[in-house]
């Protein structure tokens, strides 16, 4: 299993909810909310279902509704990846 | 009461992606019918449609609503922009709550519903876009119009088949009456995939021809069906006194009478029983406080199906009998566009109001037993005030609505 990146996960973002609505995927991107970035739940619940097919991440719904940030997102997912391997 | 006009128009077509492209189109007697090319038809029994072809949702779009739109959807969003920025409307200047959304569909998201099913049966259920949680719903057009402009008034969805979208916008004029400012409002609609095509073809009232110009004939001896096809028409639809206080660039026209009627159960009548929808053509005008002699022209619902050709044609002698009152079917170059159909219609008869010429007929020969006026072959020049729309909708929805000029 690959090693998840922050421009891994951008690409991913974008692959299912589209381009967001900060352009930068520098390390603010990381740290702004995504409401901020123009995604709401629906784009993290899509984004999460394309973790779990991609790299084996598994996060319950309530999880991924408190997650808030793609730096945090990035952080869980590297901690499970870590895990299995 | 003051009346409802339109002050903004939105066109998605066949043959034209804006509104005065549509309407030169139109006039030009340019179609936008042709063999489906958005799946492989061969194997079902209808091959036409009037497709929207070439449409690239990411040129006028944000990216963040691609993924989670339906073609329909997106090609609803564009004619909305178009609406309200025809209108001049600025939100932020209106009643935060002032300003709604009413929309008409008969399928929802169809051909995204299609392509999620899709990967439940191929891939599996993890598959499954979240999003198609509200894209393959009725009143996803209205949701997202009203997300996107930022529309906070009351939205809703109006569901009877082609007559829908006339009904919508009769339903955007009572919200006017309650105290709305303003109604961004119409149908833009279709479902070109497979999913959506065998639900088309099991009402068994497609055209089966394969040649274009043989195809959808309504009124003609030789009608055998009609073609469907994708797109329609969002207007902003405004109070009177509301557009004139806040400056509206113009108006377009005034929407002066509605109605709708349900027909009897199936079975229980003849199947050219035109008793319900002459009397939706007669409410219409008593709604809009016309006379008979009040109306200029008629653009049919012309289902090109021989018992219903003659049922419309039967309520539209009986109520204007003895007059040349000119018919028009502009439908003849994009095929019946579902709930899109009475809306486009309203807005062709209000560019044809502003102009003082009807648009022609394409492929058909209107057989005189029918008594009807059709305008075919070229534009026909005539200066009017008044004209009437009519629709219908499967399982007997009637919607007929009056509407007038700017003036």
């Amino acid at each position: 299993m690959p090693d998840l990146t922050l421009d891994e996960l951008a690409r991913i973002l974008r692959d299912c909810a589209g381009e967001g609505e900060s352009a930068g995927r520098d390390g603010e991107f990381a740290d702004l909310p995504f409401t901020d970035l123009g995604y709401d739940s629906v784009a993290i619940l899509e984004t999460a279902a394309r973790l779990k097919q991609e790299y084996g991440v598994v996060l319950t719904d309530d999880e991924v509704m408190e997650i808030g940030t793609p730096g945090r997102l990035l952080e869980l997912a590297r901690r499970q990846i870590a895990g299995a391997s | 009461m003051n009346a409802a006009v339109v002050t903004g128009i939105g066109v998605v077509a066949p043959n034209g992606m804006n509104t005065e492209e549509y309407w030169n189109a139109t006039l030009t007697a340019r179609s936008g019918i042709g063999r489906i090319t958005r799946f492989a038809p061969d194997g079902y029994r209808a091959t036409l449609a009037g497709e929207i072809r070439g449409f690239d949702p990411a040129a006028h779009l944000p990216g963040r609503l691609v993924p989670q739109t339906d073609h329909s959807t997106r090609l609803s969003l564009v004619a909305a922009d178009e609406a309200v920025r025809d209108a001049g409307l600025d939100i932020g200047e209106l009643p935060e709550y002032g300003v709604g959304v009413v929309t008409a569909n008969s399928a929802g998201g169809f051909e995204f519903g299609h392509q999620e099913l899709d990967n439940l049966w191929r891939k599996g259920p993890e598959y499954v876009s979240a999003y198609q949680s509200f894209a393959w719903f009725y009143a996803v057009n209205t949701g997202q119009i009203s997300i996107r402009h930022g529309l906070r008034g009351p939205g809703g969805v109006l569901v009877s088949d082609e007559a829908g979208g006339l009904d919508a916008l009769a339903q955007a004029r009572r919200l006017l009456r309650r105290g709305l400012s303003a109604v961004v409002t119409g149908a833009v609609d279709g479902s070109l995939c497979p999913w959506g095509w065998i639900a088309q073809t099991a009402t068994g009232q497609l055209s089966a021809a394969e040649d274009p110009r043989l195809a959808y004939r309504p009124f003609d001896e030789e009608a055998a069906g009609f073609v469907p096809g994708e797109g329609g028409a969002m207007l902003v639809l405004e109070d009177e006194a509301a557009a004139r206080k806040r400056g509206a660039p113009g108006v377009r026209g005034r929407i002066l009478g509605h109605a709708a009627t349900f027909g009897p159960k199936p079975g229980t009548v003849p199947p050219d029983d035109a008793t319900a929808l002459r009397r939706a053509i007669e409410l219409a005008l008593a709604d809009a406080g016309a006379d008979a002699r009040d109306i200029d022209a008629v653009f049919a619902d012309a289902a090109g199906v021989p018992d219903l050709d003659r049922a419309e044609a039967t309520a539209l002698t009986a109520v204007f009998g003895g007059r040349e009152l000119p018919v028009c079917v502009p439908k003849t170059l994009t095929g019946r566009l579902c709930a899109g159909a009475g809306p486009l219609d309203v807005a062709t008869a209000l560019l044809a109001l502003r102009d003082g010429v009807l648009p022609p007929a394409v492929h058909t020969r209107p057989s005189p037993r029918y008594g009807l006026s059709v305008v075919v072959g070229r534009p026909r020049e005539l200066r009017m005030r008044a004209v009437l729309v009519v629709a219908r909708g499967l399982g007997g929805f009637n919607s007929a609505m009056v509407v007038g000029g700017s003036h």
